[in-house]
């Protein structure tokens, strides 16, 4: 595998290259274009305006922008006679020319384009993304053009779909033209056009189909319309039906598998929140009101971190970026390390009650919330994703954003791990002999106290890392774990208490539920309603999915 | 069935037990008069202020020791025993809502926050409580009803212990979401306020606030006697042996689902009328009252005053409180980092809170103390089962 990443190297390296020095290339001409634009006489000025509708590059837009609310002003430097094409900004003038700083010694002019070019430039500034370098930005260009119906964009629209490489941006062109055809199309061309648009499955035509069958139906009621209007207004109102019943099937997928995603998303950040609380409360018996604070830490890890790196690298710079890398194993090791001073100073003591470790762990939880607040403010603090995370990607039309995805194999990983450290290795013996008879495992040289020490603390790291995620997804704040604990509990009582693999099949299961019912009742009935799930379900299973095993009574 | 001794009726077993009850009883005549008969300045004299606050702590008592009944008498913990006080005291705010009629900011015969909601005339479950008979029995049934729902399904299916009492907080949880929407008829987020009057009497009246404070200190010693006097029952006996081995008391024949069914009833209608004498005092209320985390004060107080015993949460209620009242005033920053310590401290060192530990203290240093009865109902947090381990 390495060997042949080795052997490519030369190739992404030259490919990488090629690709940047055309884009300076595409970036220098378009310059040259707008200074003509700006400082040239009329036939010139002409020319550059229809030669820069070939280049879709950022300046542009820019630049034209900036002149349209006079922002671009003229300038001779002293000691020349060559005019210069100046943008304002906040930080100074720019030479539109070469894109470098330049610090006039006078007053530059304010330049204003002229009416007839102002209506032009609009029209450029509209057209200008449909070349844009950006494919998504080029699609959504077009879209936007279909969806304003207006014809004088149609030969643009034709004329670029023509010469579209990319499947996905002929398409995005494609349905642009027709939605424009609708309103503006002979009849025949109208009828086209449902038809492809029933094709593309396209949502955003919907609406402008039902504006066409509201007026074929006029058509139809109107007694004095002719034969061939009649039929033509029934053909578009069958093939608008036909069209609709392919839209709202797509919708109806495309909801599918967007409600399947975000259950995804949210049962994997519940497993995260209740993976610790599986450990420490289904495993060791200790009902840790605190674990929410844990999460919490973990949450104030990432932000401390974030905040380190600015400070070290700057905000933006590719090393600060990589910040929430790094934060994640800090998460981990700052709430486990708070999860040993708890167990060592509060719960060793503990073991034999576990009504009464509810109660030292609630004083806890307050007196971290509260410190929380002392340190940190009451407010939430601010945490921003690395650009890397909050972007999203889509497939057929559900759009999945990066950070879950991310959170989902997390998750995977997550249970992996645990399982691997639990069932594969001396120490998960260790932990597993001491959790199921502490007196005997100890009897037989385990050295309980430490087992019991270093799985609270795995358990409280796994709360580090779910605040972790957290902050990416929702807000760091003092109670912050608070929102979490309750859900916590109860996937660990629907698992079955003291089963892992029960833990991760329950959260998926209340993320779906939550999120297919969120649609149809709202966020706070839809979770009033899993509540009241979980409590009936109890009374089908009172054990959970996987009920612990014994043969004592009192358990 | 089990033959016990025949003993006299007396809600009292020792003599002790009889001092502070007469004490109880003292302080319930002696504030109000204090409050009534002194000038203001004079020494003694309480205000109508204290009086007030006093009355409020009478009911967080009340509710403490309808909590001791089920947790410490019977063995269930209950985290949502704030929402059976929450919805108590929601069913009498509506009558006093109800009550403030044309007083309102809006001048209109509908609450407040209906007119703000766009209502043009009062719900059809609103109606009734313009009696204030009905409403009273509200803050009774309602709580009561929802404990016997609740209460049937999950000791149906024989949930205890630990699962038990997350159960109760995510039912609370459910029921405060529920309350939090503007959409349920009972003011959202904001609750009830404002009110006028009650039965008659101008809320802010200093012989209101007396009489409210003295109704509260009655509701307090009833409730006392009635566990007290439970507990001398047969139903007592029982009560307490399903605390200590549920199942020994299944196998003996005896259905422990309908015992405890009829103990968290109880208990749920006595939270409930403290939460119906607590809502005038206070003024207000609102779904943060049913908040989870009030569920889990209230069990600070029981465990803090000595859990299964009986002064035990009405001392950790007043006291907690009274710490909470202090601290928030003289160190509004870090109070809660003072409780929350405290309450880790309770825990680690005095595992029967305070009873536990007086019991202690007499038991060092007054060996032959005028012990009259049993004064077996203090040896809980010792026994408490422990964790079986497979």
């Amino acid at each position: 595998m390495n060997r042949i990443i080795q052997r490519m190297l030369p190739w992404w390296v030259f490919l990488l290259t090629l690709g940047g020095s055309a884009i300076q290339a595409e970036e220098s001409e378009a310059r040259r274009l707008l200074v003509i634009i700006i400082l040239g006489e009329d036939v010139e000025r002409k020319q550059a305006v229809e030669a820069i509708e070939e280049h879709g590059d950022e300046i542009i837009k820019t630049v034209v922008s900036a002149w349209r609310v006079g922002e671009i002003s003229t300038y001779t430097p002293p000691g020349s006679d060559q005019v210069l094409a100046l943008l304002k900004t906040p930080e100074g003038y720019f030479n539109i020319a070469t894109g470098d700083a330049v610090v006039p010694d006078s007053e530059p002019e304010t330049n204003q384009p002229s009416r007839r070019l102002r209506k032009e430039l609009k029209r450029l500034v509209d057209l200008i993304d449909l070349s844009s370098s950006d494919l998504r930005a080029r699609s959504s260009a077009a879209e936007k053009l279909g969806l304003s119906q207006k014809p004088e964009y149609l030969p643009v629209l034709r004329e670029r779909a023509a010469v579209q490489d990319n499947e996905k941006v002929r398409r995005a062109f494609e349905e642009a033209i027709h939605i424009t055809l609708l309103a503006n199309g002979s009849p025949e061309e109208q009828l086209e056009a449902v038809k492809a648009l029933g094709e593309f499955e396209s949502f955003p035509s919907r609406d402008f189909i039902d504006k066409l069958v509201v007026e074929a139906g006029k058509v139809l009621d109107d007694e004095e319309a002719t034969d061939e209007a009649r039929n033509q207004a029934e053909a578009i109102v069958s093939a608008s039906v036909a069209a609709f019943e392919k839209i709202d099937a797509k919708q109806k997928k495309v909801e599918f598998y967007g409600t399947l995603f975000r259950g995804l998303s949210l049962g994997s950040v519940l497993l995260l929140v209740s993976y610790g609380l599986a450990i420490t409360f289904g495993l060791m018996g200790v009902i840790n009101m605190a674990h929410g604070e844990f999460i919490a830490i973990g949450g104030y890890t990432v932000y401390l971190v974030q905040g380190y790196f600015a400070k070290t690298f700057g905000a933006g710079t590719e090393a600060y970026e990589s910040y929430f890398l790094w934060a994640l194993p800090a998460a981990f090791l700052t709430a486990a390390f708070f999860g040993v001073i708890l167990e060592r100073g509060v719960i060793q003591f503990l073991y034999k009650r576990p009504l009464e470790s509810l109660l030292a762990t609630w004083g806890i939880s307050m007196v971290l919330q509260q410190a929380f607040r002392l340190k940190f403010g009451a407010a939430n603090v601010a945490v921003s994703s690395p650009q890397w995370l909050s972007s999203s990607y889509e497939v057929g039309g559900v759009t999945m954003s990066y950070n879950r995805l991310f959170v989902i194999g997390f998750a995977i990983f997550v249970i992996g791990g645990t399982w691997i450290l639990l069932t594969r290795t001396k120490w998960g013996l260790h932990v597993r002999a001491t959790m199921q008879n502490r007196q005997m495992a100890s009897s037989l040289g385990v050295r309980s106290a430490r087992v019991n020490m270093l799985t609270f603390a795995f358990g409280s790291g796994l709360a580090g890392l779910a605040g972790a995620f957290i902050s990416q997804i929702g807000n760091v704040g003092p109670s912050m774990g608070q929102t979490y604990l309750v859900d916590s509990f109860m996937v660990v009582v629907i698992g079955g208490v003291g089963n892992l693999a029960g833990a991760a099949l329950s959260s998926l299961g209340i993320g779906m539920a939550d999120q297919s019912l969120q649609p149809i009742l709202g966020p706070v009935m839809g979770k009033i309603t899993v509540l009241f799930g979980i409590i009936l379900f109890l009374q089908l299973r009172p054990g959970g999915l996987f009920p612990a095993r014994s043969r004592s009574l009192d358990d | 069935m089990i033959k016990l001794p025949e003993k006299p009726l007396r809600p009292f077993q020792s003599r002790t037990e009889e001092i502070v009850f007469l004490l109880l009883i003292g302080m319930v005549i002696l504030l109000p008069c204090l409050n009534g008969m002194l000038q203001e300045g004079q020494a003694f004299h309480v205000t109508g202020f204290q009086l007030g606050v006093w009355g409020k702590y009478l009911c967080f008592a009340v509710l403490a020791m309808s909590l001791n009944m089920l947790w410490g008498y019977t063995g269930l913990l209950c985290l949502g025993q704030c929402l059976f006080f929450a919805l108590g005291g929601y069913a009498f705010g509506m009558h006093l809502m109800l009550m403030i009629g044309e007083l309102g900011a809006y001048k209109s015969q509908l609450p407040d926050f209906m007119v703000f909601l766009g209502y043009t005339e009062l719900p059809t479950h609103w109606r009734p409580f313009y009696s204030p008979t009905f409403a009273i029995l509200a803050a009774m049934w309602v709580p009561g009803l929802v404990a016997l729902i609740f209460g049937f399904l999950a000791f149906r299916s024989r949930i205890k212990g630990v699962y038990f009492a997350i159960l109760t907080q995510a039912l609370t949880y459910a029921a405060a979401l529920l309350f939090f929407r503007n959409d349920f008829t009972f003011g959202g987020n904001n609750g009830f306020t404002d009110f006028k009057y009650i039965l008659g009497a101008d809320i802010r009246e200093e012989s209101t606030t007396r009489g409210l404070f003295i109704a509260s200190g009655i509701l307090l010693l009833l409730v006392y006697m009635f566990i007290s006097w439970l507990l001398t029952t047969k139903f007592g006996k029982i009560q307490e042996a399903i605390r200590d081995s549920e199942n020994r008391v299944r196998f003996s024949g005896y259905s422990t689902t309908h015992f405890k069914l009829f103990i968290f009833v109880v208990s749920a209608i006595i939270a409930g009328m403290a939460g119906a004498l607590y809502v005038p005092q206070a003024g207000i209320i609102n779904p943060g009252e049913m908040w989870p985390t009030k569920g889990l004060d209230i069990v600070v107080w029981v465990a803090l005053g000595g859990r299964g015993t009986k002064f035990g949460p009405i001392i950790g209620a007043v006291l907690v409180n009274m710490l909470k009242s202090w601290a928030t005033r003289a160190y509004p920053e870090s109070w809660l980092i003072i409780l929350g310590t405290i309450f880790v401290l309770v825990v680690l060192f005095m595992p029967n809170g305070i009873m536990g530990l007086l019991q202690n203290l007499r038991a060092k240093y007054w060996p032959k103390g005028p012990e009259r009865g049993t004064g077996e109902d203090d040896e809980t947090a010792e026994d408490a089962p422990v964790r079986n381990e497979t």
